[in-house]
């Protein structure tokens, strides 16, 4: 920049760098400080919180995090928030591939047509049929189960995972599997030992993409589960708020509870968990 | 890319590849969203279902009482959306240019920018609640000690106030989201083109204005397209702070509120009416539904011009 007001373009290079540098670092503190006020409060007493909120603790008093796993039954529903993922998440990434598969490669008659089904899925704000879902399950008699929150779930994620991976497996090269064909392999063989070592990457988004939010959620375990053994972490946080709500020091040691296995799995793979969470938004 | 045409010994393989996901999407999503419209046009006793009425159930949800529960709802809603997408967008695109623009460190800020997202939102709630609770809270503790008397204020208690300070919980959450998009779309830009304006002499305003904003064009329109939907489905949040009936005084209510507690009640009243709750439920789901469904055509318009 050697024009004649090269001094002030200069200038106004630095202003703006510093502007959005500074917008960075407020952001980053306006991340973090709720965060660790949150675990900061959670290694104090009530009785000392309510006399100065922003005190840092004096000791690592673990005693918080005791009241919440023996009476707050967090291990009961940590295990039915991973139960319910877990499964779920895996019936998407298995059958959502297989039947990705089959749109992707096989010209057959009704394959546009079930390609549009998935399409209208992808479309239908499966939250607001949330009626007809209760009484149909109260009929099918999978209320207060996690089978039906696993079924649940695993159809809701299913549209965007058969989305991701047949736009992946299209963009395969079709020998792959014809050379296998003509080694003799059957069609699930191809499937399974050429098709699913080729869609490794792509399935790690697909399964964040469906995990996170299914770990996540209220509103399916709020109306579907009553029976307290088998709610989910999410419901449970909200029934301690309601029992312990005056023991703040308990609710903090139980939201930071609640919030810390995502945080350690965001912390280790957070490239990851952007990429899997934006998938749809953004391109590649 | 080259599909085969099938032999019959492939049928059956092509049936069981695709039909476990297809009964999961046609039982558990398809259905429900069928049987919706049709639990509109009936009345109700509770979850019995009685008689076939016809679209009385929409001309009852425009008269007393619920008409006004109704149009405060929409309104709320129609305030969430254009706020967040306003306060998102812009916040989002400050901090996307800001990421874009480091040399170093632009991992590291990108993956604080996010981490809100992958809370959940009724941790984030809740979180945010103790914060601004008007008498233990952190904030009036840091309003008294300085002496702020603007900050001491019921920030969720006020009829006035409280969808706004909703409105900025849901800001804390989300707005990484946009701005990854941003920045996604900020990282795809050719840097030759920045480069030949920069040699022609382009301010960095200028760069900005004219060549990255409007590349931003399809980002701006997920974002405009997926804020619609949460905005019209804005549901934990309000729920764990407002509750049921959108506390202060119904100023935080939603129509998903709304459609909630005429399905399943509230604690303190019985007033249930499943078919007045799937009216609500109709609209919102067209009205959804037809963001999302011009979202996604202009997404894919725009896959077939790139």
């Amino acid at each position: 920049m050697k024009s004649e007001n090269g001094f002030n373009l200069r200038f106004a290079h630095y202003g703006t760098e510093t502007l959005l540098k500074g917008a960075l670092i407020v952001n980053a503190l306006g991340v973090f400080l709720p965060l660790l006020f949150m675990i900061n409060s959670s290694f104090r007493t009530s009785a000392d919180l309510f006399t100065s909120p922003l005190r840092f603790a004096s000791k690592f008093d673990l005693s918080n995090y005791k009241l919440v796993f023996t009476e707050g039954n967090f291990v009961s529903y940590f295990w039915n928030s991973f139960v319910v993922t877990f499964f779920a998440t895996t019936i998407v990434i298995i059958f959502g591939s297989s039947a990705a598969y089959a749109l992707a490669r096989y010209q057959f008659r009704l394959n546009g047509a079930i390609y549009l089904f998935f399409l209208a899925g992808l479309l239908i704000p499966a939250k607001l049929a949330l009626v007809p879902l209760f009484i149909q399950m109260k009929n099918m008699g999978l209320l207060d189960s996690r089978v039906g929150l696993i079924l649940v779930y695993a159809a809701g994620a299913m549209p965007a995972a058969v989305f991701i991976f047949t736009g992946f497996i299209r963009a395969l090269p079709a020998d792959l599997d014809n050379a296998a064909r003509i080694d003799g392999a059957k069609e699930y063989q191809v499937f399974a030992r050429v098709m699913l070592p080729l869609i490794v990457p792509v399935t790690g988004i697909v399964g964040i993409y469906s995990a996170i939010p299914i770990w996540n959620d209220f509103l399916l375990p709020l109306v579907f589960i009553r029976d307290t053994s088998k709610m989910t972490i999410m419901q449970g946080i909200s029934v301690f708020f309601g029992e312990y709500g005056a023991d703040w020091g308990a609710l903090f040691a139980g939201l930071t509870m609640a919030a810390l296995p995502l945080v350690v799995l965001y912390v280790i793979l957070s490239g990851k968990f952007i990429k899997g969470l934006t998938a749809g938004a953004t391109k590649g | 890319m080259k599909k085969y045409s099938i032999n019959a010994y492939q049928k059956p393989w092509i049936f069981l590849f695709i039909t476990p996901a297809f009964i999961l999407t046609f039982t558990f999503t398809l259905v429900p969203a069928l049987t919706l419209l049709s639990y509109s046009l009936f009345s109700w006793e509770s979850f019995k279902r009685i008689d076939f009425v016809g679209i009385s159930n929409f001309e009852r949800l425009m008269q007393f009482p619920f008409r006004q529960d109704f149009t405060l709802a929409f309104v709320n809603n129609v305030k969430v959306f254009i706020t967040l997408f306003l306060v998102q967008t812009s916040v989002g695109l400050l901090l996307a240019y800001a990421i874009y623009r480091l040399k170093r460190g632009k991992k590291f800020f990108q993956a604080i920018v996010f981490l809100p997202v992958i809370l959940s939102l009724i941790i984030v709630a809740f979180i945010w609640k103790l914060i601004f609770d008007p008498l233990f809270g952190p904030i009036s503790a840091v309003a008294m000690q300085l002496d702020l008397p603007w900050l001491n204020q019921p920030w969720l208690g006020q009829p006035g106030l409280a969808l706004f300070t909703l409105i900025f919980i849901g800001f804390w959450r989300w707005v990484g989201f946009p701005a990854i998009v941003f920045l996604a779309g900020m990282n795809s830009i050719n840097d030759e083109f920045l480069e030949a304006a920069r040699i022609d002499g382009a301010s960095e305003g200028q760069i900005f204005r004219k060549i990255i904003f409007p590349l931003m064009a399809p980002s701006f329109t997920i974002i405009a397209v997926l804020t619609f939907i949460g905005a019209f489905e804005w549901f934990e949040l309000p729920y764990v702070i407002g509750g049921v009936t959108g506390q202060p005084g119904g100023s935080t209510t939603t129509m998903a509120l709304l459609f909630y507690r005429l399905a399943f009640g509230t604690v303190d009243s019985a007033t249930v009416d499943v078919g007045i709750s799937s009216a609500i439920g109709v609209i919102l789901f067209i009205f959804v539904g037809i963001g999302a469904a011009l979202g996604s055509y202009y997404l894919r318009k725009r896959e077939i011009q790139q």
